[in-house]
């Protein structure tokens, strides 16, 4: 879950752009085969089309890829997954041939026949991930992606701010202390705004029950009061200056801390989410053998520790997690995470037909 | 032209000519017309056609036709938003247009003419910069370890930080500061081609400037009034850096609510709906404007 949606405002442009494109083609799901069947492939050195949120690669990656295979990259950008989606469906079958997605929109995408079946004898180098990485319930079994990086989302605080209370659930964001009530930050997503008090009440992070999204949207609203404001994108920066004491953070961001000796993240009690940042392949690729070598490339130690030291996010890559440097783990304990309890977290899920009265929720809590 | 129209401006001679009726008049104005139609139009054309269908199980569009998504749109979840979103809108032209007459005012009728080009490159100068960068400096002037509030606290004026951001207070301010401009020049336009001998005239009959303003000004700048109310509501009304950044996300307007249909719901259908909605409050506006525009040509006006 790389750069969150930092560009919202040109992408609602980009997208409007974009709906002109998908009314002249096949209008929203067309279901294409799988394993490129009917679809002529390419054959000899080819240029993989790769659509990736900027900076989420190693710069040199181009380079080294295509001295090991004799394959080049083209890479697109996108700023968001909803970026990432529009320029799939916008674009005809075939444009893209490895797309970088989280693993919600990744479900959604598989359940749509979006994206080819991996053929895993391609793929040795699946040996490096953890068993984990197997057991992830979008996708179990990797049979149409397979997981580039993974994290939760907690709570980080100023150690040497916050001198009295015990931060060690939501419940302490929703019903706060004197100490961090009007200091306290949290993200404004979609699926993030109402899941602390999901938790917080027992709830799955994925319901679409009403009952219990109106029961959760309450909660929200009331803790809305004792908010410094909403903020998914500066959150770490409002931590140093000392304007929000506790924040709440997807794991691999509370990392971008400028002092990490003075903030401690916090698992929250109650439990969190599970994200996955995953590589596909679109269907309609003519590369699929291509794309294949490209995902195991990404797969060696070297690609998953240059994410790891780099974004300082934890990768289910475990060659990669066992080089990293020691010193590293201790300046950012999060990054220490047993994948054992990575994974009691829940898995986000594509919400599917759920997804609008999701929204409305989340709505009504920001309109309030 | 009415016979009023030529003692106030006797120099004006030649009569208006509407442009379409010359062969030259069609060419010249085609090319605008063509980007017009494909780049207006046939947008807002996919945009209605979009808020008939209905948003598909993966978030696509499902080309059902359904009115269900106006129904919805009439909801009072969406109402109150778009209500907020007016409210604070018109707070933010009453605010420019009391801030903004003034200074327009001086530019026009007070200032040297080296001065007066000085001020107007100053008035325009804070669009040379990125709107969402100048948003984002007020971040750091508001805030409660900000400029403002340390700069209070050293004086001694205030015991504690202010709650001046994450608030209604700071959206209007950053809507404001980033919309008056739009407010000054068309108020600077239309006080520029203001006869003075009018006003002078008013004064020699004893009016008091008061009722100068009242009775003399205002009713000949009214186009000006309307065009300035007009270019700071429309952006107001949709804006939604403004709410997200200096509000602290806490309150949304309208283009944040059209944004997350559109990003995170992924419900275009539904999203086209209220993008419509806005749309149609926007050209009753213009409507209104036109309107306006076309009294004041009636009755002499120079628009």
């Amino acid at each position: 879950m790389a750069t969150r949606t930092k560009g919202r405002w040109t992408t609602l442009l980009a997208a409007s752009v974009f709906a002109l494109a998908a009314c002249g083609g096949d209008g929203g799901g067309g279901g294409g085969g799988g394993n490129g069947d009917g679809v002529p492939q390419e054959s000899g050195p080819v240029t993989l089309q790769v659509m990736n949120f900027a900076n989420y690669m190693p710069e040199d990656i181009a380079e080294r890829f295509e001295e090991a295979t004799g394959h080049s990259i083209e890479l697109t950008l996108t700023s968001s997954n909803e970026d990432a989606i529009a320029k799939l469906e916008g674009s005809p079958e075939g444009t893209y041939d490895i797309a970088f997605v989280t693993s919600p929109f990744a479900e959604g995408l598989i359940n749509a026949d979006r994206f080819e079946q991996l053929d895993h004898s391609l793929i040795p180098n699946l040996s490096n991930l953890y068993p984990e990485a197997s057991q992830l319930d979008y996708d179990t079994g990797n049979a149409y992606t397979v997981p580039y990086s993974w994290g939760t989302t907690g709570i980080c605080y100023r150690t040497d701010l916050v001198k009295s209370t015990d931060v060690d659930g939501w419940d302490d964001m929703l019903n706060p202390s004197n100490e961090l009530s009007g200091k306290i930050t949290m993200l404004d997503e979609d699926r993030w705004l109402l899941l602390p008090a999901l938790k917080s009440l027992g709830y799955s992070a994925n319901t679409t029950d009403e009952a219990e999204l109106s029961a959760a949207a309450d909660l929200s609203i009331k803790a809305k009061a004792t908010l410094l404001g909403y903020d998914a994108e500066t959150f770490y920066t409002k931590l140093d200056s000392g304007e929000a004491v506790a924040v709440m953070g997807w794991d691999g961001w509370c990392n971008y801390v400028s002092d990490p000796s003075v903030v401690e993240w916090v698992l929250p009690s109650e439990g969190s989410d599970l994200w996955v940042d995953v590589m596909a392949i679109p269907t309609g690729s003519t590369r699929v053998a291509a794309a294949h070598e490209f995902i195991n490339f990404i797969l060696e130690e070297e690609n998953g520790l240059w994410v790891a030291e780099n974004i300082l996010y934890k990768v289910p890559n475990r060659a990669a997690m066992e080089a990293v440097d020691p010193a590293l783990l201790e300046t950012y304990p999060n990054m220490a995470m047993d994948p054992a309890t990575l994974l009691e977290q829940e898995a986000l899920r594509d919400l599917g037909a759920g997804q609008p009265a999701f929204t409305d929720a989340v709505t009504r809590v920001k309109a309030a | 032209m009415s016979p009023g129209a030529e003692t106030l401006h006797p120099e004006v001679s030649a009569p208006w000519r509407p442009l379409g009726r010359s062969r030259l008049g069609r060419l010249t104005i085609a090319p605008a017309f063509a980007w017009w139609a494909f780049f207006l139009l046939a947008p807002i054309g996919l945009v209605l056609a979009s808020s008939f269908f209905r948003r598909g199980a993966f978030g696509g569009v499902e080309y059902v036709f359904t009115w269900d998504n106006y129904v919805r749109a009439i909801d009072p979840l969406y109402l109150r938003v778009l209500w907020y979103s007016v409210r604070i809108a018109l707070l933010t032209t009453a605010i420019c247009l009391v801030v903004g007459y003034p200074a327009a005012y001086f530019i026009a009728t007070r200032s040297s003419a080296r001065l007066r080009n000085a001020l107007l490159v100053l008035v325009i100068l804070p669009f040379w910069t990125n709107f969402l960068i100048r948003t984002y400096s007020w971040i750091v002037l508001l805030n409660r370890e900000g400029v403002i509030n340390k700069s209070l606290q050293s004086i001694g004026l205030t015991d504690g930080p202010l709650p001046l951001l994450y608030n209604d207070f700071a959206i209007t301010l950053g809507l404001v500061y980033g919309y008056i401009p739009l407010m000054v020049l068309p108020l600077y336009a239309a006080l520029e081609r203001l006869n003075p001998e009018v006003r002078e005239a008013a004064e020699d009959l004893g009016s008091r400037p008061a009722r100068i303003l009242r009775t003399v000004t205002i009713p000949l700048i009214v186009p000006g009034i309307v065009a300035g109310c007009v270019f700071v509501f429309v952006p107001s009304l949709g804006n939604f850096p403004v709410p997200q950044l200096l509000g602290g996300g806490r309150k949304i307007m309208m283009g944040n609510l059209i944004n997350s249909q559109f990003l995170e719901a992924r419900d275009w259908p539904f999203g086209s709906t209220l993008a419509l909605m806005l749309m149609l409050i926007l050209m009753g506006l213009l409507i209104v404007q036109s309107r306006v525009l076309r009294r004041g040509r009636e009755i002499g006006i120079d628009v």
